[in-house]
């Protein structure tokens, strides 16, 4: 189910893995750590500020062909060795993550506005409003999403940049965080702590910032980094089967060339074996860092 | 009268979800800036080396226009398609092959397709369960830990990583496999049945594999839940054996949401089995939608997406009507 995925995902509703571990405040932000985000983040940190720091000492740009000699081993110049095309892979993997990265927070930017909107909108107006809008939700989520893709990548392939490619998939990305979005409005309606809050006095702003928000936060933040998943491996999906804009350099565009170069055949396993290292340890750390903040903060709310 | 609002209230949702599909199918390449049959005469004219007269040109367009249902407003497209799609089933010719009609195309791919697909989600499906709910069970033991580690590794894999990885580990490093993979057409002779077999392998383990690491996470999160409920402890102080609590009481009642989740995911189930296919070159559906996109051959498309759509969101209906016979609560109601 990895396609797709992940904001497209049952997994992120139905786990919370929580062990409870309640009572660790203080120390600020400590208590948030725990075994899973600790790794996650780490590998988010060191794959983000690497591929955002390193560009800046690329000898030159990475994306442009034939600026090397072609196939050469792995060696001291070249880390990762050249492909066909006379690119030095290390360099066009490093870009290729920024690219991707880059491309995963847009979509997860506009995907949490669209879902956040539709989502508590539905949630609060109700009514056959509500009605309406999750029949489109639950359209939006039945629809295997990949036939369209294709459909619109055949149709708009050479006339595309790459942020139209963004904006496709926010535009059939938003629909499982709405759904979240809705279910959390739902329960808000109904808890007890926010009445609670209200009788005490507390006024609306108060109870936005220290009552609503952290609760709506977590869940954004979990929903955030799925959704960057999930565009990153939309757009590599689209592009191994070189329906994205193959030429700027992403996980999945870097796949693409190898395969149609038939890096598999002529033993360039760098050339192959290189990106899935990288986009596995990606999607790992992505993943932890996801269920390591969803653990986080179901045992801070005390609900495990 | 439960079991009747539930289900009439489902097939209400069915139809509205093909509705929306098929009418988004429909608007889709109109909202493009591109016109397929601007593409169609241009590779005509480039094999007739540009020899075609303006009449004949006017002439050729105004016949695909009507094949493709590209005449009068929007509206009449819109009623005709939809009488086209719904009623004969019918989506045209396919361009690129010529005149064979996409129904007939489809219709041959289908049992590629839903053969490899099926028989990988039900096999990745109770595998799956089966070490999710030793996991979610046993989640004191540390060996527990050690399958759910085994989940949380195989779930962010994307399908395409997990394809490539399997071809390059089964195909290259150890050739067990075929690189490339022939499936035989025809009159099917027990050698060839095997061959397909044989080579069906390899996209159906990437599939199962796919499948498998999700349902051990959402399996185990389910059973260490229903694990803790007051009902286990009291069938264990009753003196219920681990294997009768495990099996009996516990897996029964974490299985009912595990249903409704598979009913959800299988538009992304299918997503995989599609980008599969085209990496395997396996002849099902995904192959022809990858030919037809790199072909511009868009009528294939269509058909190809208008069934994919009317496909998953069947057995997304099917999965639910079984759901009041595996949960009583809903039929005593």
């Amino acid at each position: 189910m990895s396609f797709d995925t992940n904001n497209a995902d049952p997994v992120a509703l139905v786990i919370a893995p929580a062990s409870a571990k309640a009572g660790r405040r203080g120390g600020g932000l400590l208590w948030l750590l725990n075994g899973r985000l600790a790794v996650g983040l780490v590998i988010l940190l060191v794959m983000g500020l690497g591929s955002f720091i390193l560009p800046f000492f690329a000898p030159a740009d990475p994306s442009l062909q034939a600026t090397y000699m072609r196939n050469l081993p792995m060696s001291g110049v070249h880390w990762l060795g050249t492909n066909a095309l006379g690119q030095d892979i290390f360099w066009f993997l490093v870009i290729a993550i920024k690219n991707s990265l880059m491309l995963g927070i847009l979509v997860a930017v506009g995907v949490t506005i669209v879902a956040t909107i539709v989502g508590l909108s539905a949630g609060y107006i109700g009514g056959m409003f509500e009605r309406i809008v999750m029949l489109f939700v639950d359209t939006f989520i039945t629809i295997p999403l990949l036939p369209i893709l294709i459909i619109l990548g055949a149709l708009i392939r050479g006339n595309t940049s790459f942020f139209t490619v963004g904006l496709i998939i926010i535009i059939f990305g938003w629909a499982w965080d709405a759904r979240t979005v809705r279910a959390m409005a739902l329960s808000l309606r109904e808890r007890e702590f926010i009445n609670m809050a209200r009788f005490s006095g507390a006024s609306t702003v108060d109870i936005l910032a220290k009552e609503i928000f952290p609760y709506v936060s977590a869940y954004i933040l979990v929903g955030f980094i799925n959704t960057v998943l999930f565009a990153i491996n939309t757009e590599a999906t689209l592009a191994v089967i070189g329906l994205s804009k193959v030429e700027v350099p992403t996980l999945g565009s870097i796949i693409f060339w190898a395969l149609s170069y038939n890096a598999l055949f002529t033993g360039q396993y760098p050339w192959i074996v290189a990106p899935i290292i990288a986009t596995v340890t990606l999607f790992l750390g992505l993943f932890l860092t996801s269920t390591g903040f969803n653990q986080a903060f179901a045992a801070k709310r005390g609900v495990s | 009268m439960g079991v009747l609002a539930y289900v009439a209230k489902r097939f209400g949702l069915y139809l509205a979800v093909l509705f929306i599909g098929l009418t988004i199918t429909f608007m889709l390449p109109r909202l493009m800036p591109i016109n397929p049959v601007d593409g169609y005469i241009g590779q005509i004219q480039s094999r007739a080396n540009g020899t075609l007269t303006p009449e004949a040109i006017s002439e050729m367009r105004a016949n695909l226009e009507v094949l493709y249902g590209l005449r009068g407003d929007l509206f009449t497209q819109y009623l005709s398609y939809l009488k086209r799609v719904v009623i004969d089933f019918d989506f045209g010719p396919s361009f690129t092959y010529y005149p064979q009609p996409v129904s007939a195309m489809i219709l041959n791919a289908l049992p590629w397709t839903l053969g490899l697909l099926l028989t990988a989600t039900f096999i990745a499906w109770v595998l799956g369960n089966m070490v999710g709910l030793v996991a979610g069970y046993f989640h004191k033991k540390r060996a527990a830990s050690i399958l759910e580690f085994l989940g949380i590794l195989l779930y962010p894999i994307p399908y395409y990583i997990l394809a490539v990885t399997v071809l390059l580990l089964l195909a290259y490093i150890f050739p067990i496999f075929p690189l490339s993979p022939s499936f035989p057409v025809g009159q099917m002779t027990p050698e060839k049945i095997g061959m397909i077999f044989y080579n069906s392998l390899l996209p159906g383990i990437t599939l199962v594999l796919a499948g498998f690491g999700w349902n051990i996470l959402s399996m185990k999160a389910l059973a260490v839940a229903t694990t803790e409920e007051p009902y286990v402890t009291y069938a264990r102080l009753k003196g219920a054996s681990n294997w009768t609590r495990m099996t009996r009481y516990v897996f029964r009642n974490a299985l009912l949401p595990q249903v409704t989740a598979l009913a959800l995911s299988l538009g992304m189930v299918f997503n995989g089995a599609l980008l599969t296919e085209m990496i395997f070159s396996y002849p099902g559906i995904g192959l022809i939608m990858r030919t037809a996109a790199t072909g511009g051959d868009y009528n294939v498309l269509y058909g190809a997406i208008t069934l994919s759509i009317l496909a998953v969101a069947t057995a997304g209906l099917v999965i639910d009507l079984i759901y009041p016979l595996l949960d009583p609560r809903i039929r005593h109601k």
